[in-house]
This record gives C-alpha cells, sequence and structure tokens, in this order.
C-alpha cells in the first residue's frame, strides 16, 4: 500500500519535470533506492506497473532500480558498517552511539523521454 | 519521431511533499491553529484518548478534529458525539496522509474557528512517520500490548514524535511490558522525546498530557 502512494509521488514529480523540460512521453524512469529506504523493490514495480497505465505521459514506461547499499557509522570507534547485517549495535566495539551514513535514499535518478 | 533525451533529475522523492508541509505549517502559523498530528497502530487507543483529549479540553479552546481513515466513517462518528466538529477523510486505500491531503482536510473542515485542530491519522506505524503532513507536532501512542521493544523495530516512527504517550498502563501488569526500557529505547532515537504513561479508559495520567498540549496551542495561538 505504501509503494502506490509512492509511485503516485513519483507521477506527480514527473509530471512536473515533463514539463519544466517540454517532455511529450517518458520511456524509462532511473530511481535510486537506499537499502533502508523502507520501500520494497518488487513491490514498487508492481505499483508502478499499475499506476503507469492509467497516465499518458508515463504509460508504458520501464521502472529501474539501483539499490544502494546502507553503511552506520560508529561514533566510538569511527568504524564503519553494514546496516542491514548488524544494525544499531557497532559489531567492532559494541556500542550503540551510532548513525546512518547512507542507505535511506530515495532520488529520481534521471529518465529517458521525447 | 523525437530523438531520445537522458534527462538528469536527482530529486528526492519525499522532497516536493516536505516542502509543500513547510508551506501548510506557516499558513497555520497564521492562521493561528495549531495542528496536532496523532499517529499509532491500529487499537492503540487514539479514539478513546481523543475523546478524553477533548473532554478536558473543549472548554478552553475550539477544537477540529479530522478523522483519517481507508474507508469507514465508525470513528468521525464517536467524535462527533463529543460535539466538536469533525470530518472524515478517506484516503481511498493509501496506508498515510501527505501534506496536500492534509491541505484538503484543513480546508474542509475551515479553520478559521479552530484554535486546536487534530488529524487523527490511518492506524500504522511505517508509512505515516515517512511523509510529513505539515502539522505543527507531532504524537504518537503505544499501547502495552503491542510490547517495550516497538521503538526498535519502528525507530522512524518514534524519531519523528514529540511526545510518546504510552497507553493502557491499567493492564501492565498482565503483559511483559518493561515501561523503563521503553522510555530508554524511545530516548535512544529521540533524546528530545516527551514520554507520557496514560490510561485512557481510567484518565490516569491525561492531565499531565492535556497540560503539555495547551502549552503548545498557547504557543500557537498568541
Amino acid at each position: 500500500m505504501h509503494e502506490l502512494g509512492v509511485v503516485f509521488h513519483i507521477i506527480d514529480d514527473l509530471k512536473e519535470v515533463g514539463k519544466e523540460n517540454n517532455i511529450e512521453k517518458i520511456h524509462s524512469v532511473t530511481l535510486q533506492l537506499g537499502e533502508v529506504s523502507g520501500v520494497v523493490p518488487h513491490l514498487l514495480t508492481d505499483a508502478w506497473n499499475w499506476a503507469a497505465k492509467k497516465n499518458e505521459l508515463v504509460e508504458g514506461a520501464e521502472l529501474v532500480i539501483e539499490n544502494l547499499p546502507a553503511v552506520t557509522y560508529c561514533e566510538d570507534c569511527g568504524c564503519e558498517y553494514e546496516t542491514v547485517a548488524h544494525g544499531k549495535i557497532c559489531p567492532k566495539c559494541g556500542s550503540e552511539r551510532t548513525y546512518l551514513l547512507r542507505g535511506n535514499e530515495f532520488l529520481i535518478k534521471e529518465i529517458t523521454a521525447t | 519521431m523525437d530523438k531520445v533525451r537522458v534527462i538528469e533529475v536527482k530529486r528526492s522523492i519525499f522532497e516536493s511533499n516536505d516542502q509543500d508541509a513547510d508551506k501548510l505549517r506557516k499558513e497555520l502559523r497564521e492562521s493561528k491553529t495549531f495542528l496536532l498530528n496523532l499517529m499509532s497502530s491500529p487499537g492503540s487507543g487514539k479514539t478513546t484518548t481523543l475523546t478524553r483529549t477533548i473532554e478536558v479540553l473543549k472548554d478552553k479552546y475550539r477544537i477540529g478534529v479530522m478523522e483519517a481513515d481507508i474507508d469507514s466513517d465508525v470513528d468521525a462518528k464517536t467524535i462527533a458525539a463529543t460535539g466538536v466538529k469533525s470530518i472524515q477523510l478517506h484516503t481511498g486505500g493509501m496506508c498515510h496522509l501527505d501534506a496536500d491531503m492534509t491541505r484538503q482536510g484543513i480546508k474542509e473542515l475551515d479553520v478559521t474557528d479552530v484554535d486546536f485542530a487534530i488529524l487523527e491519522n490511518v492506524g500504522n506505524l511505517v508509512c505515516p512517520a515517512e511523509f510529513d503532513t505539515g502539522s505543527t507536532k507531532n504524537a504518537m501512542i503505544l499501547s502495552v500490548p503491542e510490547g517495550h521493544d516497538k521503538p526498535l523495530k519502528y525507530p522512524l516512527m518514534f524519531s519523528i514524535c514529540d511526545v510518546v504517550l504510552i497507553n493502557k498502563i491499567d493492564v501492565m501488569p498482565y503483559f511483559d511490558f518493561d515501561l523503563e526500557k521503553c522510555k530508554q529505547y524511545i530516548h535512544m532515537r529521540n533524546p528530545e522525546a516527551k514520554v507520557i504513561p496514560i490510561c485512557a479508559k481510567t484518565g490516569e495520567g491525561i492531565g499531565q498530557w492535556t497540560d503539555w498540549l495547551s502549552e503548545q496551542i498557547e504557543e500557537s495561538i498568541k
């Protein structure tokens, strides 16, 4: 359900981009999706395939998803580690004083259009 | 046929909603309306807590409630019985409200005679946290039967809330709910969050909650 709402936002953004660039038809949309962005890629694709049919600008456009890995930084020992494997607690020193460096991105990277 | 162009967009999906939310917050500030966005899982006691809150504050402030629901009006009927102005927002299958839907609700509610507007968001601890509604403050309810580990499972929700109400504390003896541990988990995500244990059914702790609300409302309407 969440993915569908997100797809509506993407289509709204694309309509704006379309206007700004004088675009008639979008052929593909490339998204960058962080590993811990909370969006599930295959559900996003399903929602896209459903919603894109209802809008002339993006009808039939392919959705390309680039996954970005999530990395967490530990303030106590200064190391960087994989967020999904270890969560909030640093695997090297056991500290909880950690924060997410990257991995929650959710961007429209580029489109191809005519 | 025209040549296919590649256009770099580099735009965050949430960016347009965030800007819209900031704009709505400013508009509400100008119209001297405090908007509370209340979030929780289904069944945590949002509507009961609201009914209690309204009883305490309705003589002091002009209150308006927006009940967001996927497709029913059960909650709106309960709120209407308290005598305050209320409307039902149907999200049409969507799991959250965004700033634009909130603005439409505010328009329908008509806040020219409302000091304290409340948005009862869709019962869900995931999606509503991702979309800024434009509210002045965010509150959430975590009820005892849900367990004290929820701040670990839904960190984003706990990190965006100004206040966390721990509801149904009357049944604490029957559940393995550790209040101190829960507070600790909340403050790990959000050191600024105010945590208020309440029981909407008996009224315990409601005074502390309505005092906090009154302070915030006074700040917004002066």
